[in-house]
């Protein structure tokens, strides 16, 4: 019933207001005095140099899809460790396959070199 | 809190089961071996597919539901498991050479089709759309790379980005429409929606047919329907040639199969009201393939069309749905699968590196430089173009007489006009073949011992079910009996 949705359409609504508003908000109350410090990107920390908008070895490519498979991982065994005594055996044998293929991918990941920086 | 397990029936998974530890230990052997030997790795994936067979034989006959109905493991199922099988098989053996001579014979290739297989058997047994969209999408992700596996090639990586995506694109509708028919429903359990359809007093619900527009939207891309075909001539004249004929006959069988699942069963209460939509469709797609393959002059082009338009005849035997539609649906697709590889096939042995050969004028003259390749080409392109005794003409005679007997004469028509153009375009290229004189030097072709195997195979395939129809037919149809 389309009814029961209107708590889920509220909360959209709610979601919106409170994010406009807050950005809103912030640059009608807030002061606007700038100082060379407030612009940079980080007003503690290495001062930049050059522009971020350059070129970069492929090599973060690599390590960045790697990165995003072992966090996937990392985000099916957060609720397993949460229910494992409910699931037993069965998921503790399920999430060994689970690993174990991610396993494989590690090490062809690692034996085609993609772990080697130079 | 307590949690239901789920049964787990390993068995009823066997084929997948065995092609999944193939396709690991074929990425582990191709990674441990050194590089200038990689011929165990496709020995390995032949092997694979050989015991997945078996598997599926073994499964043959005893429907039975598994993983909490995830998954239903019927005859229909396990005979496009087959048909995929088998054309994963032939295209294996068809990209061992190839490779070699562009120089880019990896072992991840052979793991790929394995798991590009794997996804497309998930495609045709599953029994659940969250099954069937998992499967499309590991068959799918698989067929990108490979698509754009001859990395050194631009058009390779052309059509590689392309089917990305635009395949990336059409997933998210197929995925929004289970959305709808979820919300409709209550389900995404194919069995359920169908009894949730046959109780419901009211089909007439936005969301519902919101869910089965965008459903049919989500196949008709996968299967290279009109107005969702734009993606296939680029797609299949960049591709590596093997991955080509892998492609336009693998990921049809499965986007078919769980097409006539979804579609001839589960919303089969909605009938009304798709097949008005189905039956443009159809018309739509045999016109569009057939028109457009006529001006092509690249080869490959020209059977990327040709696709199209076979895609086209299948969606009549999905107007017509009776038990002789889908079955012969079944046996279409059985007969495609060969006379397509098999065309494929020689291609991929007159072609050399570097695109050369490919196109319909430098086949000039070859039916007296290479007899028996253009002889195989022939049949093939023949059996393609529906001509007795091959396999080409009976699956296209069982289609429209389904479609006859269901009333949709005029769909019949069309259909067997629609053949007529296509004789056209599939003799022309044996005219130039045969009567026209070379236009250029012909560099010699290499027959390799598994290409011979492969097209041997196609050829007696193509045979066999246009001369001995019966059995296959019978197949087909035991196929159909226990569905669901």
């Amino acid at each position: 019933m389309p009814i029961d949705y209107i708590p889920i359409l509220a909360f959209l609504i709610f979601a919106l207001m409170f994010a406009v508003g807050t950005i809103a908000m912030s640059s009608i109350v807030g002061t606007k005095k700038t100082t060379p410090e407030k612009m940079m990107p980080y007003e503690c920390g290495v001062d930049p140099i050059g522009s971020a908008r350059r070129r970069f070895p492929v090599k973060f490519f690599i390590i960045a899809v790697l990165f995003i498979i072992f966090d996937i991982e990392a985000v099916f065994l957060y609720p397993w460790a949460v229910i494992f005594k409910d699931l037993k055996v069965f998921g503790f044998i399920e999430m060994g396959i689970f690993i174990l293929i991610l396993f494989v991918g590690l090490i062809y990941a690692w034996k085609k070199g993609a772990l080697e920086w130079e | 809190m307590d949690l239901a397990i789920p049964s787990i029936d390993i068995a009823s998974l066997g084929p997948e089961l065995i092609l999944s530890i193939a396709a690991i230990l074929v990425l582990m052997v191709s990674v441990f071996l050194p590089k200038e030997r990689k011929d165990p790795a496709c020995y390995l994936s032949l092997l694979g597919i050989l015991f997945a067979l078996a598997s599926s034989v073994t499964l043959w006959g005893k429907p039975k539901y598994a993983f909490n109905n995830m998954i239903y493991v019927d005859n229909f199922g396990l005979f496009f498991n087959m048909v995929v099988l088998i054309t994963a098989g032939i295209a294996i053996l068809m990209s061992i050479n190839y490779l070699k001579e562009e120089g880019m014979s990896h072992g991840e290739f052979f793991a790929l089709i394995l798991f590009a297989t794997v996804g497309m058997m998930f495609m045709a047994i599953g029994s659940n759309l969250i099954t069937i969209f998992l499967g499309l999408e590991t068959m799918s992700i698989s067929i990108y790379v490979l698509a754009g596996f001859l990395r050194e090639r631009d058009r390779s990586n052309e059509s590689a980005l392309k089917y990305l995506l635009l395949g990336a694109f059409s997933s998210a509708f197929l995925l929004y429409g289970i959305a709808f028919i979820y919300g409709a429903t209550g389900t995404t359990d194919l069995k359920g929606i169908s009894v949730f359809l046959s109780e419901a007093t009211y089909l007439n619900d936005p969301m519902l047919l919101a869910g089965t527009g965008l459903l049919l939207v989500g196949f008709g891309f996968k299967i290279a329907a009109v107005p969702f075909h734009m993606w296939t001539p680029d797609v299949y004249e960049g591709a590596p040639t093997s991955v080509t004929a892998f492609m336009s006959v693998g990921v049809k069988a499965a986007a078919f199969a769980a097409f006539v699942r979804v579609f001839s069963y589960s919303l089969w209460n909605l009938q009304p009201d798709w097949v008005l939509l189905m039956w443009i469709l159809a018309v739509l797609t045999m016109t569009l393939g057939n028109i457009a393959a006529i001006a092509q002059t690249n080869i490959k082009r020209m059977l990327a069309y040709s696709s199209i338009a076979h895609a086209g005849y299948i969606m009549v035997g999905m107007v017509a749905s009776s038990e002789l539609g889908i079955s012969s649906i079944l046996f279409y697709m059985l007969a495609y699968a060969f006379m397509n590889l098999g065309a494929f096939g020689v291609i991929i042995v007159f072609e050399r590196k570097g695109e050369k050969n490919l196109d319909i004028e430098d086949y000039s003259g070859m039916g007296f430089k290479y007899p028996a390749l253009a002889l195989l080409m022939s049949i093939f392109l023949f059996s393609l173009a529906g001509i007795p005794p091959t396999a080409g003409f009976v699956g296209k005679f069982y289609i429209f007489g389904a479609a006859v007997k269901e009333g949709y004469i005029w769909l019949a028509i069309i259909g067997v006009m629609n053949s007529l153009v296509s004789v056209y375009y599939y003799l022309r290229v044996t005219v130039v073949m045969y009567m026209n004189e070379p236009v250029k030097e012909f560099t010699g072709i290499t027959w390799s011992p598994s290409m011979v195997i492969a097209l041997i195979i196609a050829v007696i395939g193509t045979l066999l079910i246009g001369i001995l129809p019966s059995p296959y037919l019978d197949l087909a149809k035991q196929s159909i009996l226990l569905m669901m």
